[in-house]
């Protein structure tokens, strides 16, 4: 089996079932490339709600999976979503805790900023939005890691 | 040559299958009530698969002479297409895949085309062949026309399954009297969560609970969506007079939360199912020490 065609991979993001999708493929990916526990549901959440920016606020887009290595050998997975929406006028108050256009609680653009290591937003009004975001694996702790 | 044999020589490929089939419609018949695909699904009496198999037959004629042998929406079409569709069904049923249901009904082509080679033996092979393409065409329509069909019928399955699924996967269990708990799994996307919120506050209100558990052990991935739809059946079972516990957040789910941001500041939360039912029996408490003290009382 290529392991490499498990993790990278360009999803649809067009409809709610859509979204069960990038889910369930994030959280395969993100443990093949080696994240634990809490570092994977920490980037399967962040997923979650960029995705649903995609579909509900950017009128659905993509989401592209590669695996990434740092100059330092650690692994990573890099999750790019886009869309050709209408764009962030204002990304630091799209960006602020609790600031929404719609009617979602409007943390999960900030709130998925916390939830990974690194986070980059391009997006020009009227022609569309791509949120790029990495997480590294974090050395193991245990003594015995084995996988 | 008699002036009507110049006719026929002149009739199209289409017209001159259609009016092959209505001559040969019998034998046609006859010969596919032996195949798997008829001889399975009408296992009453031959006769029944015979006759299905007259009507089909009409059918492909009548799309055959409007030249339509290309249109899987050929008016011709329409009277069978509940038939086929039934047919298709009960293959699947039956444990076959499309693939399977599909080379079943390619097997029906080959009875008709050796009829129809052997009609046309007179004819030059040009006229021949085309004939017998203008066939092959018909019938894989006729493929076509059953698989787009049952997979229709499949996607309505899927449908009809989702929705059951969604009434299937709340159950409101009575823990106690007066304490309520959801199960909650899998996904909480808005039509789910509608579900929920919906189930809990009719048992609340059927039930006259003061407590209401939704345990989320079973939830995956707790969002800024799905907190938000927690809070919207926690103010809500408020409303109608009752408490809410949210437990089962595993330690994972609950940092992703802190970091997130979000905050559930407003919602009772446990870490599991059973401290949450404590919580609530200590909330009711009074009643429930009293309870076997009465029964003492009593004696
Ligand atoms: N892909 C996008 N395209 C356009 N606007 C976006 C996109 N993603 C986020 N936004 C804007 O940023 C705001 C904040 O996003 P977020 O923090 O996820 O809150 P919410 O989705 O609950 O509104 C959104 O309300 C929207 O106006
Ligand atoms: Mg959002």
């Amino acid at each position: 089996m290529d392991t490499a065609a498990d993790v990278e991979a360009r999803l649809p993001i067009r409809s709610d079932m859509d979204l069960a999708w990038v889910r369930q493929h994030v959280r395969q990916a993100a443990t093949r490339v080696g994240f634990g526990l809490v570092d994977q549901t920490k980037l399967v959440t962040a997923a979650s709600e960029l995705a649903r920016n995609t579909l509900v606020h950017g009128g659905g887009g993509v989401l592209e999976t590669t695996r990434v290595t740092a100059a330092d050998g650690t692994a990573g997975l890099r999750l790019t979503f886009s869309d050709e929406g209408p764009g962030i006028p204002d990304l630091e108050r799209a960006l602020s805790d609790g600031y929404t256009s719609g009617d979602g609680l409007g943390m999960g653009l900030g709130g998925s900023r916390r939830l990974v290591h690194d986070f980059e937003v391009d997006s020009t009004p009227g022609a569309g939005t791509t949120v790029r975001v990495t997480s590294w694996v974090s050395r193991p702790v245990r003594p015995r890691g084995g996988g | 040559m008699p002036e009507h044999e110049a006719d026929t020589t002149h009739s199209t490929p289409a017209r001159e299958v259609g009016d092959f089939l209505r001559r040969r419609r019998e034998q046609i018949a006859q010969r596919w009530a032996d195949e798997p695909l008829f001889r399975t699904v009408f296992t009453v009496s031959r006769d029944e698969a015979v006759d299905a198999g007259r009507v089909i037959v009409d059918a492909l004629a009548q799309v055959a002479d409007a030249q339509r042998i290309e249109d899987p929406d050929a008016a011709g079409f329409t009277g069978v297409r509940e038939q086929l569709a039934r047919m298709g069904a009960a293959r699947s049923r039956a444990g076959l895949s499309t693939t399977q249901v599909s080379s079943e009904l390619a097997a029906l082509l080959p009875p008709v085309e050796n009829l129809l080679v052997a009609d046309l033996e007179q004819e030059d092979s040009e006229r021949r062949r085309e004939c017998a393409i203008a066939l092959s065409v018909l019938m894989g329509t006729l493929r076509l026309v059953t698989m787009q069909t049952a997979l229709s019928e499949n996607q309505a399955l899927i449908d009809r399954q989702r929705l059951q699924l969604l009434e299937v996967a709340t159950p409101v269990i009575k823990l106690w009297d007066g304490i309520v708990a959801v199960p909650l799994i899998g996904t909480l996307d808005s039509a789910r969560s509608q579900v929920v919120m919906e189930t809990l506050l009719d048992a609340v209100v059927d039930q006259h609970a003061r407590f209401a558990i939704l345990d989320i052990t079973g939830v995956p991935t707790v969002d800024s969506l799905v907190a938000q739809h927690l809070m919207k059946t926690v103010a809500a079972a408020r409303l109608m007079g009752a408490e809410c516990v949210v437990s089962g957040i595993r330690p994972a789910i609950a940092q992703t939360i802190v970091h997130l941001g979000l905050d559930l500041g407003t919602v009772k939360t446990r870490a599991s199912l059973a401290d949450a039912l404590g919580y609530c029996l200590n909330e009711l408490g009074a009643n429930i020490v009293n309870a076997p003290a009465e029964g003492a009382v009593r004696r």
